[in-house]
């Protein structure tokens, strides 16, 4: 392994990060914020409680999640686009690296990026509303894998691009509908029975759900379940990833 | 000398049929500059492309220090530096912070104080945490040299390092390339600027068409391929050439003021003595005498002109 490839490929891409992290900072605060004065105060005083948990708390860990997979991926497709835009990838491509030290550098900076934010709204919920974290270590780990598989998932998207519209057609037109869908704002229990069961065929049902066991011990599916879905997810990601180095589609000529 | 980089009957045959590369073989010695000159879309960039892992061969291999570039692919770009054609840097990042991007890309532990003589070779180091858009379009080709020097390349490919640049930057580049061929570091580069080659390569090789039409000496080629001509010019305008002087093929230029006599410098004898004699037997009387050796466009021209016919 060449780990100063890696290192070095992880450090740059941080450092786009840093260069505007009042941003990334400021820009989650302000719409967890939101968020809570628009679903917490003003529906949340109409629903009250949700299986016995406040619905300012409730939805959490789904605000939470929206923001770790849309960060996830829109930090990483634009990672490896860039470079691919301008095409600095020439670098890459005739570097001694092989596929998986580039995946871990690239994903894994976002996956941090992810990461921070995903724990800065939980910080900026905390001064919201009373949370409790009842399987913290199953927290961390979901909150983990989210921002892996998500970033992986960014990092296919952002070599299938061809132009920047490709490249927020995914997020916006599947990844955002997908999550708001998937019970982020709502238990799955509260929908007609015939959408209980379409919802079922949302993946981001599972990740949801198994994040929310993790703050409350409640769940719409089993936390077998979710745990399964996000490591396939995973696992078919790196599939995805593997092949397309071995082919280099969309990176070599 | 032993060959640093060897090229074997590399074929690069694009999915819609086209032909880039067709079967170039070519050997390169350590320490050596060779230039590859060729017409836009002679196959150039993609030969470079292919050693240096940005495309991959058809069929063929390649070896840089007896690694080869696929099963030994880490070795073997290790030991690559490449300048490409294009300016593509990203334009937020400052200076140094890409030169060590690409110093750890290759796998190279931090060194500042290389990294530090590189850029002030290059005179960038006054420019080191400047942003990348900020710089001149010159600027920014010296950061690219910068980059793929970053990791101590013992080969160093220049894609067109002078295409485009005003002729200052292109003198300024060679003495760069000079430089670097002094430190030890072997060089190909590749241009359609004939001057180029001829002022800083020690060998040529002419490709067209995905062909490596010819590798030579620089020397050798212009002697061998190097018709010189004699031009006289006359005090006095003449309507044709004396019957006296038909044995020579001369030819009536510049409204007969002037007499052009073609030879081949390495023979044995160039009938530039008798030429002379029966010029003055035939009464006609010179005012100069000029020599011109043709230059490596002239070869070129006609290379790639015999390879279409």
């Amino acid at each position: 392994m060449n780990w100063q490839a890696v290192r070095s490929i992880y450090v740059s891409e941080m450092a786009r990060f840093f260069r505007t992290l009042m941003q990334s900072f400021i820009s989650p605060v302000i719409s967890t914020s939101l968020y809570f004065v628009v679903f917490g105060a003003a529906i949340g005083s109409r629903i009250d409680q949700v299986d016995g948990v406040s619905y300012g708390a409730f939805i959490v860990p789904g605000l939470i999640m929206l923001s770790v997979m849309t960060q996830a991926i829109s930090n990483a497709s634009f990672g490896i686009y860039f470079p691919k835009f301008i095409g600095a990838i020439y670098e890459l491509l005739s570097a001694p690296v092989n596929f998986l030290e580039i995946v871990i550098g690239y994903v894994g900076a976002a996956a941090t990026k992810a990461l921070f934010i995903g724990v800065v709204i939980l910080a900026t919920s905390a001064l919201f509303v009373d949370l409790q974290i009842q399987h913290p270590f199953a927290m961390i780990a979901f909150m983990l894998l989210t921002c892996v598989s998500f970033a992986l998932f960014g990092f296919i998207i952002g070599i299938w691009a061809q132009n920047f519209e490709q490249l927020q057609l995914i997020p916006l037109l599947i990844v955002t509908p997908l999550v708001f869908l998937g019970g982020s704002f709502y238990s799955i229990s509260m929908l007609p029975p015939i959408w209980q069961t379409i919802t079922l065929f949302n993946p981001v049902v599972y990740l949801i759900s198994g994040f929310r066991w993790a703050f409350f011990g409640m769940t719409d599916v089993p936390i077998g379940l979710s745990l399964l879905a996000i490591a396939s997810f995973t696992a078919l990601c790196l599939i995805v990833v593997w092949w397309i180095f071995k082919t280099g589609w969309r990176i070599r000529k | 000398m032993a060959a640093i980089l060897s090229v074997r009957d590399l074929v690069k045959r694009y999915d819609g049929g086209f032909e880039a590369l067709s079967g170039v073989t070519l050997d390169i010695e350590k320490g050596e500059i060779l230039a590859l000159l060729g017409p836009n879309g002679a196959g150039k960039t993609t030969l470079i492309s292919t050693i240096c892992g940005i495309t991959e061969g058809t069929s063929g291999s390649v070896t840089v220090g007896g690694h080869d570039i696929v099963n030994g692919y880490r070795d073997a770009r290790r030991m690559i530096g490449l300048v490409p054609q294009e300016i593509n840097l990203e334009p937020f990042e400052r200076v140094i912070n890409t030169v060590r991007f690409s110093r750890g890309l290759f796998g190279k532990p931090k060194n500042e104080a290389y990294l530090e003589k590189v850029l002030r070779e290059l005179s960038l180091w006054d420019k080191k945490d400047s942003r990348i858009m900020e710089l001149s379009g010159g600027m920014k080709r010296r950061v690219l040299i910068a980059k793929a020097l970053s990791h101590e390349p013992e080969v160093l490919f220049l894609d067109e390092p002078t295409a485009g640049v005003d002729v200052e930057l292109r003198k300024d580049m060679w003495k760069i390339v000079a430089g670097l061929k002094a430190s030890g570091t072997t060089i190909i580069l590749t241009t359609h600027y004939i001057e180029e080659a001829e002022a800083i390569a020690d060998r040529i090789g002419v490709i067209a068409k995905g062909k490596l039409l010819l590798v030579e000496e620089k020397q050798a080629l212009l002697t061998r391929m190097g018709q010189k001509q004699l031009q006289i010019d006359l005090t006095t305008a003449i309507e044709t050439v004396p019957d006296a002087l038909a044995v020579y093929n001369l030819e009536l230029v510049d409204a007969g003021r002037a007499l052009l006599y073609s030879y081949d410098r390495r023979g044995e004898r160039t009938g530039i003595t008798s030429l002379l004699a029966d010029l003055a037997s035939a009464g006609l009387t010179m005012r100069d005498l000029q020599t011109k050796q043709s230059s490596l466009e002239d070869i070129f021209v006609g290379l790639v002109a015999e390879d279409a016919a």
